[in-house]
């Protein structure tokens, strides 16, 4: 693939999305303390931390689910408060979650445009179709029929039709939650590079993720939360110590030692 | 911006038939072996009841010579339209996941309504069908609302219901227990005697072949302009013609006695208004998503509880109007109206026609077949002069079995793919 943004890890332009000092508390606990978060267009922006660190509930604040107890969200500049689901989809930030949603007696067409059909008393479906084949070939994902129900996709081919389902509403910021997730090898590199199309397309791709292969191989910079602080913006370039170490919070640690410990054995080996 | 162009040796430009892995289903050989497919993978349809209703006609014909006369079989048809009605109301709730246990009460009180309002504090006809649909669709918003706001299962809300409302009727027609209706009336006429003229009925079987045939060519020529693959021109040519000849020969042949009784042709047209509503517009296709998966109709924008209440109203409107036909057809509202075996005819009439018990899967035709096959099995037993315990019992099985074959095909579909 050819790869513009990757090179150039510094975003340009102005942020789409912006968080500023966001905290947000669940009676004593603290899940998530002043963080900023900024989203450029056409990039994608991994979100990485440990159990616990906070991603879900930033995703769920930037989706509308809950509100931040402090801090301000701006979107294009301006200002905005996030008070439920649909509000967060008309400003323009579409959100996949992770059980992908998708009604498995209905076929693709019918689930991408669910609660937005065409012709509301006489069904448009060949217009809809049309429309279904175009985001799909956009997206060059390769779905056999648009016809078939969705019970009979693969788990990748149903996080397609989750994507190009949320593309719909042409937003400006799509948030994923763990699409790579259970998903096998050859499936996992077709949802990337999905998401790299997406990012093509000009959106904002916030992605959480706990496979750092899949982080590494797709994001353009790598932010971290530890314990519902910012811990670090990383460019995918950095090493996976670096990362872990951020994410752990301490050099010294369980998967570190590990790591060099293998590193030290694998050494010892090719160099008898 | 990258373009990634997959290997394309599609078999043609069409959009829709691009990938490679699309096996040719084009033509008549085609259309066979997707439809050989289909079954084998468990998406039945209304196969096993078209098969089931071949078996019983040849079984109750070979024991009567009468069953399938032209005057018996209009009989069926005017004691189908009654029970088929309440049916077409259980498909709704069905195809939601839910179900209606107080169909038959709820038709019942409809028809005591009707005798009481009518009949004895007179008021016009027209007035008193009216009240006792709205008394219907009152019933079903209760049952919604309990369900939406308390969360009351429909099982148990509208078991209640069951006994609830057939004391109200026992209690509304009072301590004679029957109003007989007036037979001049046209009401009684049509539940008994209305027919439609032979001209008439030959006319209407030709409509569902032109609508086939105009709605198919135009569908056709749209996806094709929009680089869709459409069906062949023959294949709808075909489909409607065979259409046709099957509706003409059967008005053909039930003109040899009084022809087409009119209440079948309200019927009819209802569970044709109705599969256009589930299949063709966004309610319906609210409907099939909210019986398929709830949180991800919920997630996608459908108005879940409005889905529900309108599926519950729909089926207590459904169940009332059954119960004002099935009084004009006795010519009584009764305090045996409603009772005995009209729930049960009604829930197995929509499993057997192939709506599934699990949700999200079904079609408004499924009241339509199951009924004529739970009328057919009543009027042969009938005909043979076999009590009402072994019409209970045959019935019965014919209901688990219909069941069984609807849990192993959702079994298989699962194992296919197909949901």
């Amino acid at each position: 693939m050819m790869e513009s943004a990757a090179a150039n890890p510094a975003p340009q332009g102005r942020p789409v999305l912006s968080l500023k000092s966001i905290s947000k508390n669940f009676g004593a606990v603290a899940a998530l303390t002043d963080v900023d978060l900024d989203i450029y267009p056409g990039e994608i922006v991994a979100l990485v931390g440990d159990n616990g660190a906070g991603k879900s509930t930033l995703i769920k604040i930037l989706a509308g689910a809950h509100e931040p107890t402090s801090g301000t969200i701006s979107f294009e500049d301006r200002p905005v408060t996030l008070p439920n689901p649909s509000a967060a989809l008309k400003l323009g930030i579409a959100t996949v979650f992770q059980d992908l949603a998708l009604c498995e007696n209905l076929d693709v067409v019918a689930n991408i445009f669910l609660g937005r059909e065409l012709g509301p008393a006489q069904l448009d479906e060949v217009t809809m179709e049309v429309r279904a084949w175009k985001l799909l070939s956009e997206l060059a994902a390769r779905i056999p029929s648009v016809r078939e129900p969705v019970a009979s996709l693969s788990g990748g081919q149903r996080q397609t039709v989750a994507i190009a389902r949320s593309l719909l509403m042409e937003p400006r910021v799509i948030l994923l939650d763990e699409p790579t997730a259970a998903l096998g090898v050859a499936q996992t590199a077709e949802v990337l590079n999905l998401i790299e199309r997406v990012r093509d397309r000009g959106l904002g791709v916030v992605m959480i993720s706990h496979n750092m292969e899949d982080v590494m191989a797709v994001a353009d910079r790598i932010v971290v939360l530890r314990l519902g602080r910012n811990n670090g913006v990383f460019s995918p370039t950095a090493s996976h110590h670096e990362l872990v170490s951020a994410i752990t919070g301490a050099d010294d640690n369980a998967v570190s030692r590990r790591a060099g410990r293998r590193a030290r054995s694998s050494e010892s080996e090719i160099q008898p | 911006m990258s373009t990634i162009a997959p290997g394309r040796p599609g078999p043609g430009s069409q959009l829709d038939r691009q990938d490679e892995r699309l096996k040719d289903r084009s033509g008549i050989a085609g259309s066979i072996r997707a439809f050989v497919d289909r079954i084998r993978s468990g998406d039945l349809g209304s196969l096993p009841v078209v098969v089931g209703l071949a078996v019983i006609w040849t079984i109750f014909q070979s024991l009567n010579p009468i069953f399938l006369s032209p005057n018996n079989l209009i009989n069926m048809l005017f004691d189908c339209s009654t029970v088929g009605i309440i049916s077409l109301g259980i498909v709704c709730v069905l195809m939601v996941g839910e179900i209606d246990l107080s169909v038959g009460s709820v038709s019942g009180l409809a028809s005591a309504l009707l005798g009481v309002l009518w009949v004895q504090w007179g008021w016009p006809v027209t007035l008193a069908i009216l009240a006792a649909l709205a008394a219907g669709f009152i019933i079903g918003t209760a049952y919604a609302t309990l369900f939406n706001r308390v969360g009351m299962p429909s099982f148990v809300s509208t078991l209640s219901g069951l006994l609830a409302f057939l004391g109200l009727q026992l209690y509304i027609l009072g301590p004679t227990g029957s109003i007989n209706l007036p037979y001049d009336s046209p009401l009684v006429d049509f539940g008994q005697l209305l027919v439609m003229p032979h001209a008439v009925a030959h006319v209407l079987a030709a409509l569902p072949g032109i609508v086939v045939l105009v709605a198919g060519i135009r569908t056709a020529r749209r996806r094709k302009e929009a680089g869709l693959s459409g069906r062949s021109t023959g294949g709808i040519l075909f489909q409607a013609a065979a259409i046709t000849a099957a509706l003409e020969l059967i008005v053909w042949y039930l003109n040899f006695a009084r022809g087409v009784p009119w209440m079948f042709g309200l019927f009819v047209g209802l569970v044709v208004t109705m599969n256009y509503a589930l299949k063709r517009t966004q309610w319906g296709r609210s409907m099939t998503a909210v019986g398929g998966n709830r949180e991800a109709a919920r997630r996608a924008g459908v108005n879940v509880p409005v889905i529900y209440a309108s599926a519950f109203a729909l089926c207590a409107t459904f169940a009332a109007a059954g119960g004002i036909l099935s009084a004009a057809r006795l010519a009584s509202s009764s305090q045996q109206a409603g009772t005995g075996d009209v729930n049960l005819n009604a829930i197995a009439a929509a499993v057997i026609g192939g709506t599934s018990l699990f949700g999200g899967r079904g079609s408004a035709y499924s009241a339509l077949l199951g009924i004529i096959v739970i009328q057919s099995i009543a009027s042969g037993l009938t005909l043979l002069d076999l009590s009402s315990s072994l019409r209970y019992m045959i019935t019965g099985g014919v209901l688990a079995v219909a069941v069984i074959v609807d849990s192993l095909a959702r079994r298989s579909r699962m194992s296919h793919g197909r949901a």
